[in-house]
């Protein structure tokens, strides 16, 4: 056996040929003079900290996760992998308690949806700005997404839960804590557009925050413990109930299908391929002649797509614009693929608001120039960003589709009959 | 997913046939697992320059000598005249300037300072005139200090044999110190995102001036303007004396340019383009491919009418070496290359060596060949193809774009 072939380590970083390739599209490297950059934080550097573990920098906190480096790599290396597996094995920088906060969207959502018009007022309010600013380093430019006083699940358990077995066919729909929290509007389109193709929706046993928060704050004990828990909810809908699961949020999906395995070290090979976002769910229906779609005559809007980054990493941007580009009255505009900046909570923190707003100017300034009723994207965190930074309003493509949908007629060219 | 036609590979082959087809309407998709040699670009383009260590000074003439397997001779002469005369205004239309004549072949500065032929040159690069020697008697090459990647003595040393005086200069700014902190990352690209910015390029358009005073023209690294255009005119604008540009080692500033706006000029033409995805295998019936599955899609296929290989070469794993075999590793076309590993290459590294012909095999239209068949509606193009060696003739671009816009006008013929 040649042993040079076949003797790569879990992160193939062997494979990089040192052409440099991923630097440059790292949004990080052109704003940070501190960041290393991918080449060197990833691929380099894990050569030298398999030799020494103080070859360690702590410079590598900056790295966005964002594996645009991964998707321009020529040599498919893991670099984004590489980096946050090392975060995670030799990082030692504590979590601070506003990393904490910002991680834990399960627990503060929890607390904060009973009082959302008190946390929503004193979030706005400049006094508690100034705090979080100043105790807590959260840049005080930040508008915080507003809670939301009914949460999802409590709407959903109200108003929708019912009939859904009704339906002739199902799905699981792992909601996210944005959706629970912020924007339950985001879960009813999703309900009202599944249930007009015929399909019932219905919530994992159990759900937790997908974890990526925590990751990326270094809360890996308990980022793994949530990731087990969600992985065996999943288990039990596709195994035991035959029903796919499927979500809203590129990050979340992302989160459990790649980042479970790659950084947590949870096997999802099972029920990997049945974890996706619901526009790669119903192209995929449309394609097969099973659904069919039909719109609002007077729905018109022009609207721009713009790609968050884990939906570039995980390829699929594809099937949100091209549901979107099947709506007669869309105006489409394409924008180029680029970070908007936000990353998550990263752009929430003090000393990364620069950065992260350096990052995201020529995405705001094309935003502006093409002059759109709406930009459509599936991130949470990328419709906080871009809202913040331009004058535009965003919405997930799922909330575009059930705005524009004529349900009566959907329901009837599906046949859909409830039992 | 249904498209008129599917690429894979979106490196100069598939991006200019992607466009070509996509300026006609068509609906067109191309995967692309990773970045492509682009990066890695001369700032030149090559049609034809070298048989053996011979000038071809005339690529159009030269033809007739080639092989019959070359995909010059499967092109002809002519097609090959016709489509290059059209490249160059095709790369204008997309904003990018190109100096340089089909008919006639040029020298162009390498990174250590030596003239080779070429066909195309991007503007602002550096060219000799066709005496061979450069318009200037005293010139200044600025480097910035810590950059290794721009050899200014090597270049030095060769502009002196052609009778230049050479004086060489380091500039320093505190935005560029700042990236030395971490040597390797003192590359191309990382210095043109610093001189991005408007203010920092205004003032070191002033060094350069001052540095230079008292020299004819200033040489410099290709370092500006990675993500805008721009920028090279801009900083040209501000400097009181003709200036010339050199390409430096990887990764190319003015590469990377050119592959981000031929994506975005494809992508404004309505295509897609799928990049971080890998193509995994293709399905063939009745000598025919139905469709691709990927890596990021996986169970939804991607299907087409036709479908165009423009994966590249060993470097960009279009094609792989196994320990006794050369696989193209997609649809596991025929690849021409010898069965004994010890012919693939030759011990001097400097020799020619025949690894570098290898590659898929096709008929005179770059169908496909699978299993000793050709398939109807699979094409090869770029630098997967057999029968040529782009280095040592001096033709991988000429090769990646010809082929590509004829195959282009095959599909387009076709009709939909
Ligand atoms: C380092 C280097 C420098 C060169 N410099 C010059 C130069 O200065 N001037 C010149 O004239 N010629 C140069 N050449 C020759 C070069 O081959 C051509 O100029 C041209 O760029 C090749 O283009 P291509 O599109 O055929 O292949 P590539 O640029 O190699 O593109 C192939 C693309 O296909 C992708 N790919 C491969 N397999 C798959 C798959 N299974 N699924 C999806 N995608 C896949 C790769 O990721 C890559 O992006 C150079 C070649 C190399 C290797
Ligand atoms: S792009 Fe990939 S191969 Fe190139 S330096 Fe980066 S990790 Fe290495
Ligand atoms: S994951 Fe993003 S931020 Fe981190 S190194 Fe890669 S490109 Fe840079």
């Amino acid at each position: 056996m040649d042993k040079q072939q076949y003797n790569i380590s879990e992160n193939n970083f062997e494979q990089c040929i040192k052409c440099t390739v991923c630097t440059v599209y790292c949004p990080v490297v052109a704003v940070n003079p501190d960041y290393p950059g991918p080449k060197q934080a990833g691929p380099d550097g894990e050569r030298l900290r398999l030799k020494t573990p103080s070859f360690y920098d702590e410079a590598l906190k900056y790295c966005l996760n964002c594996k645009r480096c991964e998707v321009a790599c020529p040599s498919n290396v893991r670099i984004g992998d590489i980096i946050q597996s090392a975060r995670i094995k030799y990082g030692k920088s504590k979590p601070k308690l506003r990393d904490m906060m910002l991680a834990n969207t399960d627990f503060v959502g929890t607390m904060a949806s009973p009082f959302a018009p008190i946390v929503n007022f004193s979030l706005g309010m400049k006094p508690v700005k100034y705090v979080l600013d100043k105790v807590l380093a959260v840049d005080s430019h930040r508008q915080f997404p507003k809670y939301s006083s009914q949460k999802f699940v409590s709407w959903f358990k109200k108003h929708a839960e019912a009939n859904q077995d009704a339906y002739p066919h199902h799905v699981s729909f792992f909601h996210g804590c944005y959706i629970n929290y912020n924007y339950p509007k985001l879960g009813q389109d999703m309900v009202k557009l599944l249930n007009a193709i015929g399909y019932g929706v219905h919530l994992l046993d159990k759900e937790k925050c997908c974890g990526v928060a925590l990751i990326s704050n270094g809360l890996i004990g308990q980022a793994k413990r949530q990731a087990k828990l969600n992985i065996e909810s999943i288990r039990k809908s596709v195994i035991v109930n035959s029903m796919p699961v499927i979500g809203a949020s590129s990050t979340c999906i992302f989160t459990m299908r790649d980042e479970y395995p790659h950084l947590l070290g949870i096997n999802n090979q099972d029920v990997r391929e049945s974890i996706e976002l619901a526009t790669r769910f119903i192209y995929r229906l449309i394609e097969r002649n099973q659904v069919k779609l039909a719109f609002k005559s007077d729905y018109k809007a022009r609207i721009a797509y713009h790609t968050p980054c884990h939906m570039e990493k995980l390829g699929w941007a594809i099937y949100s614009t091209s549901l979107i580009k099947m709506i007669p009255g869309v105006d489409f505009v394409t924008l180029d693929s680029q970070c908007c900046g936000i990353a998550g909570t990263y752009g929430f923190k003090k000393e990364y608001y620069q950065a992260s707003q350096e990052i995201g100017q020529s995405l705001f300034d094309q935003i502006e120039s093409a002059k759109v009723d709406l930009v459509a994207t599936d991130c949470e965190t990328c419709k906080w960003q871009i809202e913040m930074s331009t004058s535009a309003k965003v919405d997930n493509p799922i909330s575009v589709l059930a705005d524009a949908l004529d349900v009566e007629a959907t329901m009837k060219l599906n046949n859909v009959e409830l039992r | 997913m249904k498209f008129d036609t599917v690429i894979i590979g979106g490196g100069l082959s598939g991006l200019t046939c992607g466009i070509k087809l996509a300026e006609e309407g068509r609906r067109c998709a191309i995967v692309s697992s990773g970045q492509s040699a682009l990066h890695f670009f001369s700032g030149s383009f090559d049609l034809l320059g070298y048989n053996g260590e011979t000038e071809i000074h005339n690529p159009i003439e030269a033809i007739s000598k080639l092989d019959a397997t070359h995909p010059y001779s499967k092109l002809g002469a002519s097609t090959v005249e016709r489509l290059a005369k059209e490249a160059k205004e095709f790369f204008e239309t997309m904003g990018a300037k190109f100096v340089g004549d089909t008919d006639k072949n040029h020298y162009r500065i390498t990174p250590v300072g030596v003239k080779r032929l070429t066909w195309l040159t991007l503007e602002n690069l550096g060219t000799l005139g066709t005496d061979g020697k450069l318009p200037w008697q005293n010139v200044c090459i600025v480097n910035i200090a810590g950059f290794l990647d721009f050899h200014t003595t090597f270049i030095a040393s060769e502009f002196e044999k052609m009778g230049v005086h050479c004086t060489i200069k380091a500039i320093m700014m505190p935005e560029m110190e700042r990236l030395r902190k971490n040597p390797t990352e003192m590359r191309s690209s990382n210095i043109a995102k610093v001189l991005n910015n408007k203010e920092v390029l205004a003032r070191f358009a002033q060094l350069v001036n001052s540095e230079s005073a008292g020299c004819e023209a200033v040489i410099l690294p290709a370092v500006f303007g990675v993500f805008n255009p721009d920028t090279t005119n801009e900083f040209k604008s501000l400097l009181d004396k003709p200036m010339m540009l050199l390409p430096t080692l990887p990764p190319s500033v003015p590469g990377i340019r050119l592959q981000i706006m031929m994506r975005n000029y494809f992508q404004r033409l309505g295509g897609v383009y799928l990049l971080g995805d890998t193509a995994q295998d293709g399905q063939i019936s009745y000598s025919k491919v139905t469709g691709i599955s990927t890596v990021n899609q996986g169970d939804i296929q991607l299907e087409a009418n036709s479908f165009v290989l423009a994966s590249g070469s060993f470097f960009s794993h279009g094609l792989i070496a196994h320990p006794n075999k050369i696989e193209e590793p997609v649809f596991d076309l025929d690849v021409l290359s010898s069965e004994n590993r010890a012919d693939w290459y030759n011990k001097d590294l400097f020799e020619k060596q025949p690894y570098m012909e290898y590659g898929v095999e096709t008929d005179e239209q770059f169908h496909a060949k699978y299993k000793g068949n050709t398939l109807k509606n699979l094409y090869a193009i770029g630098s997967v193809l057999c029968g040529y060696d782009p280095l040592k003739e001096s033709s991988g671009a000429g090769v990646s774009i010809l082929t590509a816009m004829s195959v282009a006008e095959q599909i387009l013929k076709k009709g939909k």
